[in-house]
């Protein structure tokens, strides 16, 4: 029993609690809240993995961002009205479809041979060699130098998507006023700068 | 499990005592921030400001802090009260976390990792979740739109803190606090990338509610904001943990910017003065500058905040890390190439 597997034990046992916690707490903002506990246990996991970059990333980028803005939208709901106990039953037949389903693809990976990586000798785009960089450095000459096409790919393509939901959403409301700094500063003769004397004051 | 705890027990004790030795003098330095604060702002105002307990006014904000330890914890009635006690714990928590990874001197640290300035900007993105538990669970009009306003604010404005860092990042070549303040030995980052200082500067104030910023707790619009329900302890605890946030911020700053630990110019008599004396004089000046601007900068409106993150700071942050990014790679500066 070494530190390692108490704190790792520590860090899933918190996550499977909080995930369970996420779906039979009654109340959205406390499952989100939950999720979010899960999320950071999840990130402890990666730091004794030695994946420290992977781990500070999951927390800036799902607990820091994204989950903000889940919280965000779930505070605002109404949430005495939109739950209703009583068809709470009516989902478990399609969980353990999913639930099936999921261990089924499990059992299949983990005990068919094909699937055996250490049977597979050569590797069609073999990793560079990665001994004595952080993981920082790794991950980031794997992103950025060996797969810099894809990488660039999938960027252009969620800015296509982040293009299409602004134009789908945009709508041009009449008869609003904006604020236009510039013309704010540049306007003469409505406003007077006066020079205030220390302990006189001034006479408007 | 005894050879476990005969193991971890002294690694264990010397980690609490490093905590001990960082949260007393900060916990001092909020102290004093506040007093600093305090005066500053009387000073602009052509006030006196605290002056009657202790010398120079000097206790009044322990004596501040006692009155608040003695007064009753109010829980509203309607409200969440688990999540509406676990809010002001977690900010507090946060903000203090958050200084395990600040270098002070050269090798005084408690953990010196090789992800620091990513660990302290996960860490104060995670600050937002006390403010939004606040409002949410005060169950009450005013917190709840403090606590609106206070994600948006905080989620935008660290957008183009994260760029800043970038920037900074290009020029060091390495995540690692002390490696970034070792890079400035020949120049302070201020010099070269001062418009990213300014924007760091302000972000920073926006990231920490300070006026201009303080819409999440504008008294003359939402009372306090999320706060408006909170009394006694819990409210302290985040007074304590705002202010120890600033100072975090400060110490950024000064990491990032002003050279952390190293005098000015390396020659004798400034090198000889301990590297943590720089860097408290330069926290000291950064927060006197954040005081400043309490004092004479009126409050944004929510529009003009959005406005400034968004179409000002952002596209300006982003364009400085290609520029950056391209000089470094023409000029062949950039570390490790």
């Amino acid at each position: 029993m070494t530190a390692q597997l108490l704190t790792f034990y520590l860090f899933s046992g918190v996550i499977l609690i909080s995930s369970l916690m996420v779906i039979s707490t009654k109340n959205p903002v406390h499952s989100v809240l939950f999720l979010i506990l899960s999320f950071l246990n999840a990130a402890g996991l990666f730091v004794i993995l030695h994946a420290e970059f992977l781990a500070m990333i999951l927390i800036i980028v799902y607990v820091g961002a994204v989950a903000v803005l889940f919280l965000f939208v779930v505070m605002m709901l109404d949430f005495k009205t939109s739950i209703n106990k009583d068809n709470i039953l009516q989902y478990i037949p399609i969980g353990i479809l999913i639930g099936v389903v999921f261990i089924a693809e499990l059992i299949i990976v983990l005990i068919n041979t094909k699937f055996d990586l250490s049977n597979i000798q050569v590797l069609p785009n073999p990793l560079s060699d990665f001994t004595g960089k952080s993981n920082t450095e790794a991950i980031g000459s794997v992103l950025y130098t060996d797969y810099i096409l894809y990488f660039q790919l999938s960027g252009v393509i969620l800015l296509v998507a982040m293009i299409g939901s602004i134009v789908l959403t945009l709508r041009e409301r009449e008869g609003v006023k904006r604020q236009v700094v510039s013309e704010q500063l540049q306007r003469q003769g409505k406003i007077d700068l006066v020079d205030v004397k220390s302990g006189k004051g001034v006479d408007v | 499990m005894i050879n476990l705890a005969q193991t971890y027990f002294i690694e264990v004790m010397t980690i609490i005592l490093y905590c001990l030795l960082i949260f007393v003098p900060l916990l001092l330095g909020v102290v004093m921030a506040l007093y600093a604060d305090r005066k500053i702002w009387a000073a602009v105002q052509k006030r006196r400001g605290p002056n009657v307990v202790g010398p120079y006014g000097l206790f009044q904000v322990p004596a501040d802090g006692l009155k608040f330890i003695f007064k009753e914890i109010i829980l509203p009635d309607g409200s969440d009260k688990t999540v509406f006690l676990i809010a002001p714990i977690i900010t507090l928590a946060l903000s203090i976390a958050a200084w395990a990874v600040v270098p002070v001197q050269a090798g005084v640290v408690l953990a010196n990792i090789n992800v620091g300035i990513l660990y302290i900007f996960a860490i104060s993105s995670l600050g937002v979740y006390g403010i939004l538990m606040a409002g949410w669970s005060s169950n009450s009009k005013y917190p709840f739109f403090g606590a609106l306003r206070s994600a948006a604010q905080m989620v935008s404005y660290e957008v183009s803190i994260g760029f800043v860092i970038i920037t900074v990042l290009l020029c060091v070549g390495s995540l690692n606090l002390t490696e970034i303040v070792m890079a400035q030995k020949t120049m302070w980052f201020f010099i070269p990338l001062f418009p990213m200082f300014i924007v760091f500067f302000i972000s920073a104030l926006a990231e920490t509610n300070r006026p201009p910023f303080d819409l999440p707790e504008a008294e003359s619009e939402l009372v306090a904001g999320y706060q408006t329900e909170y009394s006694g302890m819990p409210f302290v605890l985040f007074m304590f943990g705002e202010y120890i946030n600033i100072l975090l911020m400060c110490a950024m700053t000064t990491i990032l910017f002003l050279g952390g630990w190293l005098p000015p110019i390396d020659i004798y008599p400034l090198n000889a003065v301990p590297g943590f004396v720089w860097f408290l004089l330069k926290v000291t000046f950064v927060f006197y500058l954040f005081a400043m601007v309490k004092a004479f900068v009126p409050r944004y409106r929510y529009d003009q905040l959005m406005r400034l993150g968004w179409k000002v700071f952002l596209p300006l942050s982003l364009f400085a890390v290609v520029a950056t990014s391209t000089i470094l790679f023409f000029f062949n500066l950039a570390p490790g190439m």
